[in-house]
C-alpha cells in the first residue's frame, strides 16, 4: 500500500477516497480520544439544559427525561426573585468596576513604562506586577484579609497616622473597592504584558518625526503612541464588554465574606448556593442559562461592534 | 545587547545614539518614571511581604499593630502549627502529583488533536476545527456540567479534578499554530522512510515546538495547581482537596487552644499567615524560572490560529 502525497489527490476523480483513508486515517486515530472527550464533555452536558425547563426530583432514581415539564416556570420564579436581580445587579457593578478601574490602569502603566529607557527597571516591573496572576484566589483572598482587615496593613498605617479604623471587608461599598483593587493587582500584570508587546510593535519612526517636528512628550504619546495601540485597547475592551454578565466563580466565592452579601453575590455564586448547595437544580439550571444566553447575546453584539468600528472580529 | 534593547524604546533614542548625553530634562524624565515604577513594583509586592512577615511575628508585635511589611520579634511557632494541621506537607506532595498529572493529560490531549488539525491535507480539519471551537462560546453553564460530571460517576473521585478539564481547546489552536509553522515537507521524507504518523508525530513534530509545548504545559500546571472551582463542585471529602482547598479549610477555622495559646507565640493571624505563604512557596520558588515562558505564552495567544 503506497501513501499519496496531498497533492495526488484529487476529490473529483473517482476512487480518491480509497487512497485518501490509507494516507489519513492514522491522523483521525489520533483524534479520537480528544473528540470522544470533547463530545462527553463540552457538547454532551447540554442535554442537562432541559433541567431549566423540568421539575427536578433528586430520589427515586429517575432520569432526567422522566422528570416533569415544567415549561418557564423557573424563568417566571426568577424573574419574581429579588436575590436574583441583586445578584445580577451585583455581577453588573463588579464587572463595570473591573472595567472602569482596572481597564485603563495597566494601558497607562504600559505607555510610561514604555518610555523607560532603564532596561532593569522595565524587566522588575514586569516581574513584580505579573507575579500575583500566579496566585489563586484563595491565597489572594488570605492576603486581602491581611491588608483590608480591621487589624491589617492598611488599618495598621491608617491607625498609626491617628485615624479611624475602617470597615474595608465589612462594609459593602468598601467591600467592592477591595474586590477592584485585588482585581487590578491580581491581572495587571497579565494586560500589561499585552500592551507592552502592542507598544514595541510600533514603528518609532512616527515618534522621531514627531520629536523632530517639535511635539512635546505629552504629544507624542497621545498623538502618535496611542493611536497606535489602539487596535489592541479597542479589541480588549470590547471582549471584556461582551463578557460584562459572565463573571468567574473563584473570586467572588473567595473575596466574600457573609457581613457584605448585598454587595457580593452574583450570579455564578447564586447558581452555586441555590443549586449545587440548596439543591435546586432546576432552578439554578435556569438561572445559568438565562446568564448563558444573555452572554452569548453581548459577545455577538460586541462583534459585530469590533467589525463595525474596522477592527478584526473576535470571533 | 543593550544597544538592541535601546533601540526598541523608540522616542528618545535618537537622544542616545547621538552625542551620548542627555539634556537635563530628558534625565529628570527618565529619573522621575525610574523612580516611579520602583515604587509600583513595591507596592505590588507589598501584599505578600506584609504575609510573610506576619507569618515570622511575635503574638505581641501584631496585637499591638507594630507590624508592617517587616518581622516584628521572630517567631516559627506558626509553621509548626501550620504543618501539624491537615497534613500540609502531604497535601503539598498530592498536589504537586495532581498538577503534573493534569498537565501530562491535557498536553497528549492537546498535541493528538493539533497535529492531525494542523495538517493541511485533512479533508475534515475544517469540520472539526469548528466542532472544537463552538465549544469556546457555547458554556452549558454550571448545574448541567455537574449533572453531566455526575452521569459519568466522576463526583468524590481523583478524576473528576482530570477529566473534566482534560483539554482546552484555546491553547490547543496555539499547538496548531505551532504545528503549522513546521515545513510539512519534513514529514514527506519520513513518510517516504516508512514512518507512521504517530513517529512523525512524537519524532519530527514535537521536538520542533518543544517551546510551545513547555509553555502550555505550564499553562495546564498552573491552572491545575491554583483551580478551586472543580473541587468545590465535585469533591466533598478532604483527603481529595488540594493545597488550595486546605487552605482554604485551615483559613476558615484555625483556632489556637488555650494551652497553645499560653505556650506559644503566636495569634490566628500567625497561623494564617503561615499556611498563606507555604502555600505561595512553591509558587514564589518556580516563578522566577518560569515566568519568561509564561511572557512568551501571552504573546501566543494573541497569534489569531
Amino acid at each position: 500500500m503506497t501513501t499519496k502525497k496531498p497533492s495526488e489527490l484529487r476529490p473529483d476523480r473517482k476512487g480518491w477516497f480509497k487512497p485518501y483513508i490509507a494516507g489519513t486515517w492514522q491522523l483521525y486515530l489520533m483524534m479520537l480520544i480528544p473528540i470522544v472527550y470533547i463530545i462527553c464533555f463540552k457538547y454532551k452536558p447540554m442535554i442537562g439544559i432541559v433541567m431549566a425547563f423540568k421539575k427536578y426530583t433528586p430520589f427515586g432514581g429517575r432520569s432526567m427525561w422522566e422528570m416533569d415539564w415544567v415549561g418557564f416556570q423557573w424563568f417566571e420564579e426568577a424573574f419574581r426573585d429579588t436575590l436574583f436581580w441583586k445578584s445580577l445587579a451585583n455581577t453588573l457593578i463588579l464587572n463595570l468596576g473591573d472595567l472602569f478601574f482596572g481597564f485603563p490602569f495597566p494601558i497607562i502603566l504600559a505607555i510610561f513604562l514604555n518610555e523607560l529607557r532603564s532596561n532593569k527597571v522595565r524587566k522588575t516591573t514586569q516581574l513584580a506586577l505579573y507575579l500575583p496572576n500566579f496566585l489563586s484566589w484563595v491565597i489572594i483572598s488570605g492576603i486581602t484579609s491581611q491588608i483590608f482587615a480591621s487589624s491589617g496593613l492598611m488599618n495598621n498605617i491608617i491607625n498609626a497616622l491617628g485615624g479611624e479604623t475602617v470597615p474595608f471587608l465589612s462594609n459593602t461599598a468598601w467591600w467592592r473597592f477591595v474586590y477592584w483593587f485585588m482585581g487590578i493587582w491580581q491581572s495587571a500584570g497579565y494586560s500589561l504584558i499585552i500592551y507592552l508587546a502592542a507598544l514595541m510593535s510600533n514603528d518609532p519612526s512616527l515618534s522621531e518625526a514627531a520629536y523632530i517636528d517639535g511635539a512635546t512628550r505629552m504629544q507624542r504619546i497621545w498623538h502618535v503612541t496611542v493611536p497606535q495601540i489602539m487596535p489592541t485597547i479597542s479589541t480588549l475592551l470590547i471582549m471584556q464588554v461582551g463578557k460584562v454578565v459572565s463573571i468567574s466563580f473563584d473570586r467572588p466565592f473567595m473575596m466574600r465574606n457573609a457581613l457584605v452579601t448585598d454587595a457580593a453575590q452574583v450570579i455564578s455564586t447564586f447558581v452555586y448556593d441555590k443549586g449545587l448547595k440548596g439543591g435546586r437544580f432546576d432552578y439554578a439550571a435556569a438561572v445559568g442559562l438565562f446568564q448563558s444566553v444573555v452572554g452569548i447575546v453581548l459577545i455577538l453584539i460586541a462583534n459585530q461592534g469590533s467589525k463595525k468600528m474596522g477592527q478584526e472580529g473576535i470571533i | 545587547m543593550t544597544t538592541t534593547a535601546k533601540s526598541m524604546q523608540g522616542p528618545q533614542k535618537e537622544n542616545t545614539s547621538g552625542s551620548g548625553v542627555y539634556n537635563a530634562s530628558e534625565k529628570r524624565y527618565q529619573f522621575f518614571w525610574g523612580v516611579f515604577f520602583i515604587l509600583v513594583s513595591i507596592i505590588a509586592i507589598i501584599p505578600i511581604l506584609r504575609v510573610i512577615s506576619i507569618s515570622f511575628s511575635s503574638k505581641d508585635a501584631i496585637l499591638r499593630g507594630q507590624v508592617f511589611i517587616w518581622p516584628v520579634g521572630a517567631n516559627t511557632d506558626a509553621y509548626t502549627k501550620a504543618l501539624k494541621t491537615g497534613n500540609f506537607m502531604g497535601t503539598m506532595g498530592y498536589s504537586v502529583l495532581l498538577m503534573l498529572a493534569a498537565a501530562a493529560i491535557n498536553m497528549v490531549m492537546t498535541i493528538l488533536m493539533a497535529f492531525p488539525l494542523a495538517r493541511r491535507n485533512l479533508r475534515l480539519g475544517g469540520a472539526i476545527m469548528t466542532f472544537c471551537v463552538l465549544t469556546m462560546y457555547l458554556n452549558p453553564g454550571t448545574i448541567p456540567t455537574f449533572l453531566n460530571v455526575r452521569d459519568f460517576g466522576l463526583i468524590n473521585t481523583i478524576w473528576a479534578l482530570l477529566i473534566p478539564g482534560a483539554m482546552s481547546v484555546y491553547n490547543m489552536i496555539i499547538m496548531r499554530t505551532a504545528f503549522r509553522a513546521i515545513d510539512e515537507s519534513l514529514y514527506e521524507a519520513a513518510r517516504i522512510e516508512g514512518c507512521s504518523e504517530f513517529r512523525i508525530m512524537w519524532q519530527i513534530a514535537v521536538p520542533l515546538t518543544v517551546p510551545t509545548i513547555a509553555t502550555l504545559a505550564l499553562f495546564y500546571a498552573v491552572s491545575r495547581w491554583n483551580g478551586i472551582e472543580d473541587q468545590i463542585y465535585y469533591i466533598n471529602s478532604s483527603s481529595l482537596y488540594t493545597v488550595q482547598m486546605t487552605l482554604k479549610q485551615m483559613i476558615e477555622s484555625i483556632a489556637i487552644s488555650a494551652e497553645e495559646g499560653s505556650t506559644t507565640q503566636m495569634t490566628p493571624e500567625n497561623v494564617k499567615a503561615a499556611s498563606i505563604t507555604l502555600s505561595m512557596l512553591p509558587m514564589l520558588i518556580v516563578y522566577p524560572f518560569v515566568q519568561r515562558f509564561f511572557t512568551q505564552g501571552i504573546m501566543l495567544g494573541a497569534v489569531k490560529g
